[in-house]
Parts: C-alpha cells; structure tokens; sequence
C-alpha cells in the first residue's frame, strides 16, 4: 500500500490542473468541460485513496455516483454545446449574454 | 508504515506522473482533438493508481464510462463542429498569469492541509464498520453486496439522473428538418383499395389514362 498522502498530493494537483484549466481556457467551452471532468477525476481518486486507507467500501460507491453525474453532466453540456453552436456559429462563451442576466 | 514493494512503488509513480502530465497537456495543447486524446491517458492512468488502491472495480469502471462513452463523446462534438479554435485562444496568455497565482495558492492550501494531517494536526475520520468488505469478497463482490442493499435508493435515483440526461440531451438537440419525406402512419393506414387500384379494360392501341 502506498501511503495515502502520496494519493491526496496526486490528486490535489490534479484538481488544481483542471481549475487552471479552466483560468486559461475561458473561451473555449469544450475545454472547459474537460476540465471539470479532470476535476472530477480528481475526486474520484481521493475518494478511492481514502475508501481503501480506511478500509471502508463506502467511498467507492461514492465514486461511482460521481461518475454517474459526470456522465450526465457532460451529455447534457455537450448538448448545449451544440444547441449554442447551431444557434450562433462559434463556441465562444466569454460574451454569453442572450438571456441579459 | 508497512513494508512496501519496489514494484508497486514504481507503478504508483509512474501512473501519478503519467496522469499529471496528461492533465496538465490536456488543458494546455493547442488542438482541442489532443486535449480529449491526453484526457483519454489521463483517465488511463487514474484507472492504474486505483487499480493499486486496491479498487479495482471502479477503475474498469472508469475506462468504460470515461475512455468508451464521455471521451468519445467529447471527440464526436469536437469534430462535428466547425469552429475556429485559434479564435477562442485568444484571452491564453491574458488569463495566464492570473491563472498560475490562483493554481499556486489553491496547490500550497491543499499540500498544507495534507502536511498539517502528516504532522499530526488533523485527525481524519474512522470508518464506523458498516462498509467493510466481507473476508475473501472480492471487490466487485463487496461492493455489490453494498450497492444492492444499504444504497439501493441511491442506486435508483443514479439510474434515473442517466435517463433524464438522456431524455435532456434528446430533447435539447432534436430538431425537425424541413425538406424530408418522412413516413405519414396515419396516412398510410387510411389508404383504401378502391383509391389506390382501378379495373380497366383499355383498347388495343390505346394507351391508359391514369
């Protein structure tokens, strides 16, 4: 078993990636979402680090609701996605303003 | 902590760096089509480091539902779509340094947190004994046995967020095109012999009205 602070530090830098990801990337949508699924990814490990260091199932199961909503999360986005590129022609989301909020 | 082989050791820091990397080309490749692919490593290698958690269930799990329908969903889209990517690259370098400070700030607080549990400072929760695996279960047994019994709501209303994404999805995208001669049921079940057929007895040499 390899310690689970190796695990938690993996999994930090791996959250913070996908929240640089989405710093840098603010026009492009797409890559937006990929970034929260790395987010995602970054959860789901810690919670399998820990399941496993306290030797308790109940994290995994979690994981596998994180992923079930990750699934969803990225059909539904990428179904906007496209509903928005028909509509306007280009993906980029810095100036969304059609619903003047 | 207990005696560690060398074996695992290497795996865990190869995948580790791997996924790293992978994340980090992810967010930074010019071509949104490498970003899925590197996303595709990524999620690879995360599948390895849990394997070496000793979960291996979630991480086939992780292959199949990530690497088999979410990426490959992510590169049909990605594809599908014209779009001018140098375009949306524009605000890279405006946005990077802000970027970099925050992604250095929220790394030092999660690593601080992570030393404040190394030196003692935090106690981190212990498992109450409801969720532990029965001896000689494997994991995809122990964790169905779980799944199936103590989270069969929970189970249940996963399964039903999948079908309103699915019917969300449906519906968000369908549109009616015009132009296409679609099947009419209705009319097709109204249709009568007597208006499609017609008995005639036309002459020699003469050709048939219709």
């Amino acid at each position: 078993m390899i310690g689970i602070e190796h695990y938690v530090a993996v999994s930090s830098i791996l959250f913070v990636l996908g929240v640089l990801g989405i710093f840098l990337n603010r026009k492009n949508v797409i890559i937006i979402l990929m970034a929260i699924e790395l987010i995602l990814l970054a959860v789901n490990l810690n919670l399998v680090a820990f399941s496993s260091y306290l030797h308790d199932l109940t994290g995994q199961i979690f994981a596998m609701f994180v992923l079930t909503v990750a699934a969803g999360e990225a059909a539904i986005g990428l179904a906007i996605l496209v509903i928005y590129f028909r509509d306007r022609g280009t993906i980029a989301v810095d100036d969304v303003n059609q619903m003047k909020g | 902590m207990e005696h560690v082989g060398l074996i695992p050791v290497i795996a865990f820091y190869l995948f580790a760096t791997l996924t790293v990397a992978a994340g980090a080309i992810t967010i930074l490749a010019r071509n949104p089509v490498h970003s899925v692919l590197w996303l595709i490593v990524a999620f690879f290698n995360a599948a390895g480091l849990m394997v070496l958690a000793g979960a291996e269930f979630i991480a086939m799990l992780l292959v199949i539902v990530y690497v088999g329908a979410v990426a490959v969903l992510f590169l049909f889209v990605v594809m599908m779509l014209d779009i001018d990517f140098a375009e949306l690259r524009a605000g890279f370098i405006k946005n990077f340094p802000l970027g970099m400070v925050l992604a250095v700030v929220l790394l030092a607080e999660l690593l601080m947190g992570v030393g404040a549990y190394q030196t003692g400072g935090l106690k981190l929760g212990t498992a109450d004994g409801t969720a532990v695996a029965a001896a000689g279960a494997s994991n995809i047994e122990a964790i169905g046995m779980l799944l199936y019994s103590k989270y069969l709501f929970l189970f249940e209303a996963a399964g039903i967020i999948l079908l309103v994404a699915m019917i969300g999805a449906i519906v968000l995208t369908h549109r009616e095109r015009g132009g296409v001669r679609g099947q009419n049921i209705a009319k097709q079940v109204a249709r009568r012999p007597e208006d499609a057929t017609v008995n005639m007895q036309p002459e020699v040499g003469k050709g048939v009205q219709l």
